[in-house]
């Protein structure tokens, strides 16, 4: 499996999702699926941003190379994180991809006019929950290329 | 696999050779309606470029926006990678020069794009 980020750099992930039980079974299933990925968690909208921002205890937090992120979330909803993200010049190219259980075509419109760059929703079922999981590696993090701006320390 | 609904898309791309390539690979799509679920970018085309029909789609039209833009290309240049993500590309892939490659990669487009993503289905009325 490839990597993006240069010679032995993991690939870095982040998921901003509060669900406990959903960011295990992700954690799982980008463990089966590419075992050169490092997945950072981040609970609520607040939490991801300072994630993002390396402020307060993310001081020293990688800049993903993908985002994986929940709308409904406590603090900062995953809309405003989106905005945020996207309306931030350092952040904006970072690929955010939104998973999430609604499929209301109103969350669906919103979010890509708020530049998201795909909206997924979640499956019920665990196995197509690990096949989206496994679908998600295998287009974002091997097909597609992202941008190289890692953040020298 | 094919899409679950009957999805329109719009390739942008000045090879005739990696048209009909992509055509082929496609097959049911239909490339001729009004508004596109999709639409595939090629960055060099003659004329009006592609970073300026990106600009135009996502900058200048509140309608076409959420519409999903892949970047199809050959360019590896992380410059234009970096650009193209800036102007709000949803995606950037590029053409493999080998055949089989081309056809596996526009499948996965179909895997994931047509079949996995949501889309926003603000088709016109009638």
């Amino acid at each position: 499996m490839k990597t993006i980020g240069g010679e032995g750099m993991p690939i870095e992930v982040l998921l901003v999702e509060d669900s406990p039980g959903d960011v295990r079974l992700t954690q799982e299933a980008f463990r089966d699926a590419n075992s050169s990925i490092h997945l950072s968690v981040a609970t609520d909208g607040v939490e991801a941003m300072a994630f993002l921002k390396h402020t307060g205890t993310h001081a020293n937090s990688p800049r993903p190379d993908l985002i994986l992120l929940d709308l409904n979330l406590p603090r900062m909803d995953g809309r405003e994180v989106l905005a945020h993200i996207k309306e931030n010049e350092n952040l904006k190219t970072i690929p955010t991809v939104i998973l999430t259980t609604s499929d209301a075509q109103s969350d669906i419109v919103r979010s890509y006019q708020l530049q998201a760059n795909c909206y997924l929703t979640k499956p019920v079922q665990l196995d197509a929950f690990e096949a989206l999981v496994k679908s998600i590696n295998d287009f974002w993090l091997t097909k597609a290329k992202l941008p190289r701006q890692r953040q020298t320390v | 696999m094919k899409p679950i609904f009957p999805a329109t898309l719009l390739l942008v791309e000045d090879s005739p050779g990696d048209v009909r390539l992509t055509q082929e690979a496609f097959r049911d799509v239909n490339l001729n309606a009004p508004r596109p679920d999709l639409i595939l970018l090629d960055l060099n085309l003659p004329k009006m470029d592609g970073r300026e029909v990106l600009a135009r789609i996502k900058e200048e039209h509140e309608n076409l926006k959420t519409i999903p833009t892949v970047i199809l290309t050959t360019s590896e240049a992380e410059a234009d990678i970096d650009k193209s993500y800036r102007l709000q590309a949803n995606c950037y892939l590029n053409k493999p020069v080998e055949l089989e490659a081309f056809e596996a990669l526009v499948k996965s487009i179909n895997d994931f794009w047509l079949t996995k993503v949501k889309l926003p289905q603000q088709r016109p009325v009638g």
